[in-house]
This record gives structure tokens, sequence and C-alpha cells, in this order.
């Protein structure tokens, strides 16, 4: 069974709940999807056991000693990234999406394509079973596919280890990794919390999620912050039957559990947030 | 001048510096614009009175595929570098894979029975809200189901430029959207917290400020509940601080009530104030 954790705002303790659950199931296989901004290692520390390379995409680059100035690939580009200055084209590898189309036109073969390889994929094992992460380099694309990579190993440790659970700490936002994160899960869990930004986030994040046809429960974390906007995130769930899994009251523990590199749920196992986490985790399973 | 207020973790409480950062300058009279530039999941306007002025949809160019004219020859396959198209000739079968699909036009200029045409999808849009005389909020707001914020960021920043000063809200993260936001900003704030995670975000961040050769200071969200690895961190690196924002539970309910923390709260006000300054006088 692979659930998905996703919050749409970033911030909203996704991954420490994510953290929690894992040391709650036990035994299973986590994979750090939010792979711009993976974190779950920190805490969990895992052993590395294998490491591979990710291509994220290619560049282009122009061979000054071929190029004549012709502009005519200035003319495809698409995502504004030829420049032309003093006579001199350029490309911009901010820009530059590597669709190839400039080395294609280009009369006198100036233009080639390099790799973007500096993006990266872990697998190992951890306290609480086996873990998959990917790091994408800064300022590298695509974070879409290494989702999906991520998840396919994540499967794979599965079955071979015959490991029930994965659970998947998605990206925030709603775009292309976020929706690689959560396409063919069982269930995905939202976590959010009580402020405006959060609560239309929330809303935009269910259009998103409901067009999966995938079982779907919301926490609300930091619910004593705004009680206000926690009650109407409580009747809005209501209001169209999504299933609430429960509240967490604000609790800077949490914070200073993973200061220590542990999960709440190791770090005060008899607090009130632990005890709720545990029936949570129980209550998205079941 | 282009500020941009960015974090690679989300939620460090880069929407609340930007809000409150604009509302300030606008208040003194300076032309200022906000571009929220994170398309995903825009939040500026909850926080502002404002009026809407005028939108404009950003769109993203598709094949269209013409079944009579194609022979099958496998060429806009070869050229399309995003596996976005599917192709069985023994079957007459070509598939487009419309979310693999980047709209670069490769494979229509390869086609050379003009077998493909092209159409146009929509990715979400762009707003313009007047919030005073003198200021003006532009929202990059991405379709939900699509799948690329970056067209809509690039449009949201072109659209708010037409000011003295900008305030860029950048995306979370460290890949293509925040690259693009940051990568036309002259000066970048970068709003952390002091956890574990905020600070492994932060690096990433800084590594890349630093490779795009940016001027920036980090701003300190939520002190007083982490440790101070962070504080050790940039003392090392020579990093300037330029602000520091306690924990309070006071300003988290006044944030989360969709409100302006300088409205309320004076000493948060002065702090915001000299972070004015200090940027305005860099
Ligand atoms: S290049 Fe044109 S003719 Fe050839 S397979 Fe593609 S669409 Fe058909
Ligand atoms: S427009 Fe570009 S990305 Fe889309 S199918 Fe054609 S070649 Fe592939």
């Amino acid at each position: 069974m692979e659930i998905a954790i996703i919050s749409g705002k970033g911030g909203t303790g996704k991954s420490s709940i994510t953290a929690a659950f894992a040391s709650i199931a036990n035994n299973v296989v986590l994979a750090d999807c939010d792979v711009d901004a993976a974190n779950m290692h920190i805490i969990m520390n895992p052993t590395v056991e294998e490491q591979s390379v990710y291509i994220a995409g290619e560049k282009a680059v122009i061979d000054y000693s071929k190029c004549n100035s012709c502009r005519i690939c200035t003319e495809y580009c698409r995502f504004e990234a030829m420049t032309i200055s003093e006579n001199k084209v350029s490309i911009d590898s901010v820009n530059c999406d590597g669709c190839r189309l400039c080395e294609r036109v280009c009369p006198v073969s100036a233009i080639s394509m390099e790799k973007r390889d500096k993006s990266r994929m872990y697998s190992g094992s951890f306290r609480f079973g086996k873990m998959v992460f990917g790091i994408l380099y800064p300022g590298e694309e695509n974070s879409g596919k290494l989702v999906a990579i991520v998840r396919r190993k994540a499967k794979e440790i599965a079955t071979l280890h015959k490991i029930d659970h994965i659970l998947i700490d998605s990206p925030p936002g709603i775009g292309c990794s976020l929706i690689s994160s959560i396409t063919g899960v069982d269930k995905v869990v939202i976590v959010t919390e009580p402020s405006m930004s959060a609560f239309s986030d929330l809303i935009r994040t269910v259009e998103l999620v409901s067009k999966f046809n995938t079982e779907l429960s919301i926490v609300i974390n930091k619910s004593d912050l705004c009680q206000q906007i926690t009650d109407e995130i409580i009747t809005y769930c209501y209001q169209n039957k999504f299933k609430l899994a429960g509240t967490i009251k604000f609790d800077p523990e949490i914070v200073y559990a993973m200061v220590n590199c542990m999960t709440i749920n190791e770090w005060k196992p008899d607090s009130e947030t632990s005890n709720t986490l545990k029936q949570i985790y129980n209550s998205i399973i079941n | 001048m282009i500020v941009a207020v960015a974090s690679g973790k989300g939620g460090t409480g880069k929407t609340l510096i930007a809000t409150n950062l604009f509302a300030l300058l606008s208040k003194a009279s300076y032309n200022v614009n906000l571009a929220d530039c994170d398309a995903e999941e825009p939040n500026s306007l909850i926080f502002f009175k404002s009026t809407k002025e005028s939108a404009s949809e950003v769109r993203q160019m598709l094949p269209l595929f013409e079944p009579e004219a194609c022979t099958y020859c496998g060429k806009c396959e070869e050229y399309c570098n995003y596996n976005a198209i599917f192709l069985l000739p023994e079957k007459r079968i070509f598939r487009l894979i419309e979310d693999l699909c980047h709209g670069c036009g490769a494979c229509t200029y390869a086609c050379k029975f003009d077998a493909l045409k092209e159409t146009e999808i929509s990715l979400g849009e762009v707003g313009m809200y007047r919030v005073n005389s003198k200021s003006k909020l532009v929202e990059g707001r991405l379709r939900v189901g699509a799948l690329t914020p970056v067209p809509v960021i690039k449009e949201t920043i072109k659209a708010s430029l037409d000011s003295e000063i900008v305030i860029l809200d950048a995306p979370p993260g460290t890949s293509c959207p925040f690259i693009h936001t940051i990568s036309k900003a002259d000066y970048v704030l970068l709003v952390t917290e002091p956890t574990p995670f905020g600070l492994n975000d932060l690096k990433l961040s800084i590594q890349i400020v630093r490779q795009m050769e940016k001027p920036f200071s980090v701003i300190i969200n939520r002190a007083g509940l982490g440790s101070d690895d962070v504080y050790k961190y940039l003392k090392k690196e020579k990093i300037k601080i330029s602000m520091e924002l306690q924990f309070d539970k006071e300003i988290a309910m006044i944030y989360s009530s969709g409100k302006l923390v300088i409205e309320s709260r004076a000493d948060i006000y002065q702090k915001f104030v000299k972070l004015s300054e200090s940027i305005i006088h860099n």
C-alpha cells in the first residue's frame, strides 16, 4: 500500500508528520519525493546502500568556433533562451528547456547538448525499514521524473523485502512533481494548518487530488493556532464528506525532536501529540 | 529595483515577509509592485483589499495531429526530446502524451508532410490587482491540473516590472521555478527558520544565489524555536542577517487570519522599516 503525505502549502509540518508515521508503522519503505528540498534523511540518517545518477534533461551549448551568427536558432527557440548581443548569440542556461530544436536547425552544427547529470537517487536502510530519496541538484528541472523514479525504486524494495507500507513524503505545490507523487497511490493524506493561505491551498489541492480517485484523509496540524479557521476547515471536510483523520495541537516539541534528529514519537513517546499521531495513523490505514 | 523574497523550504514565512514589506512601501508612497510568483499556491492576495484590473491567460502550444496527412515516417517521434510522441507505424497509431509535451515545436518543424499543426492550451493566468494609485499586486495562478508553472511565473514577473520597486514572492524549492524568479532579481532575501530542515534548505538556496552572483541576505523567522546551528553557519560564511522575527503565537495568529502583522504590531512595524531601509539603500 502506497500512502502519499502531501500539503499544498509548505511548512505545515508534513515532513515531521511523515517521519512520525514511519516510526509508528515501523518496517516501512520511506520515499522522500520532496526532491527539491529533500530533508527526511536528516532525521533518519540512513545507511546508503545504493546510489544512481539521475539525468535531469539536457541543455544546449554553442561552439563559437563554428557559429557564424546566422541567428536561425533564435527564431525557433520558444523558451526565451536565445539572446543576441553585439552580433553574438548566447544561450541562457536558466531558460533553456533542452528541447534540441536549436541543435537541429543550426546549419553549421555549432550547437550540441550537454547532460544535466548532477542529481542523484539514494536508497538504503534506516531504523524503521528502508528508505529511498532523490536529491535534485539545485536548479535542475524535471523533478516529476525523478519523483517517479524514486517511487519505482521504493516499490521494488517493498516487493523484495516484503514490506507492506510505502510512505511518500510529497513535494509542495500542485504541479508536475506533486502530480507524479500521487498518481496511482492508494491513499493521500493532506496535512494542512489553520490559516487563510493554507485553507485556500487546501481547496486547490483537494481539487487536484479528486481527479485521481484515491482515498483522501485530511489532518489539521497546529489546530489551536487559530481555532476559528480550524472549525471552518472541519466544516468544509464535513460538508464535502472528506475524511478528517484528526487534528494536532501546536507543539514546539516537534521542532525539538527534529533538532535532535528524532521523530516526535521517539522524542516524547508518551506525549499527547505522539498519542494523537498514533490514532491518526491508525485511522488513515484502516 | 527587483527584490526576490525566497526560501528553499516552504512555509518559512516568505509570504509574510513579502506582503508586509510590500504593504509598508506602498503606504510610504513608493511606486511598488508585488508579484506573487508562487503560481502553484498563490496566497498574497488574501492580505490586501484590491480591485482586479485585468487578467491575461498564459498558454502553451500543443501539436495537433492531422491523421489524413501522416505517412507514419517517424520523424516527429525522433525529434521529440521529451518522449511525448508515441508511434506505431505498422498499426498506424500516433499518440501525443500531453503530460510530457513542453510545446517546443520540434515535432511540427520535423514533419515534412504537414501532419502536425499546433493549437494552444491554457496553463493559468496572470491577474493584475490595484492596491492603491501607486502600487499593484500581480498574481500568477497555475490552472489546477496544469504541469509547469514556469511560463506563468515568467509572465507574472514581466507584468510586474513597470514600477520603481518590485517585490517577487518566489516559489519554494530550488528547482526551475525558483531559479527563474531569482534570475530576474537584483537582490535576494532568503527566509529561513532555525531548524535542521530550514538550515539544510537554506544552504541549497545559498548555493544557487551565489552561483547566480546575486547579492543577498538572510531573514530568520520563528527565532527561538529550534537551535543555533543556523547562526553558527551564517557567521562562518559571513552572511548578513537582515532581520530576525521571534517565534510568537500572536504573529502566527495575525498571519493565519489573513491580516498584515505591521498593522497591529508596532515592534514588527519598526523591524520592517529597518529592513526596507537596508534594502533600498543597498
Ligand atoms: S513526422 Fe509527420 S508524417 Fe511523419 S510520423 Fe510524424 S506526423 Fe506523421
Ligand atoms: S511540441 Fe515538442 S515536446 Fe511537444 S510533442 Fe512536439 S516535440 Fe514533443
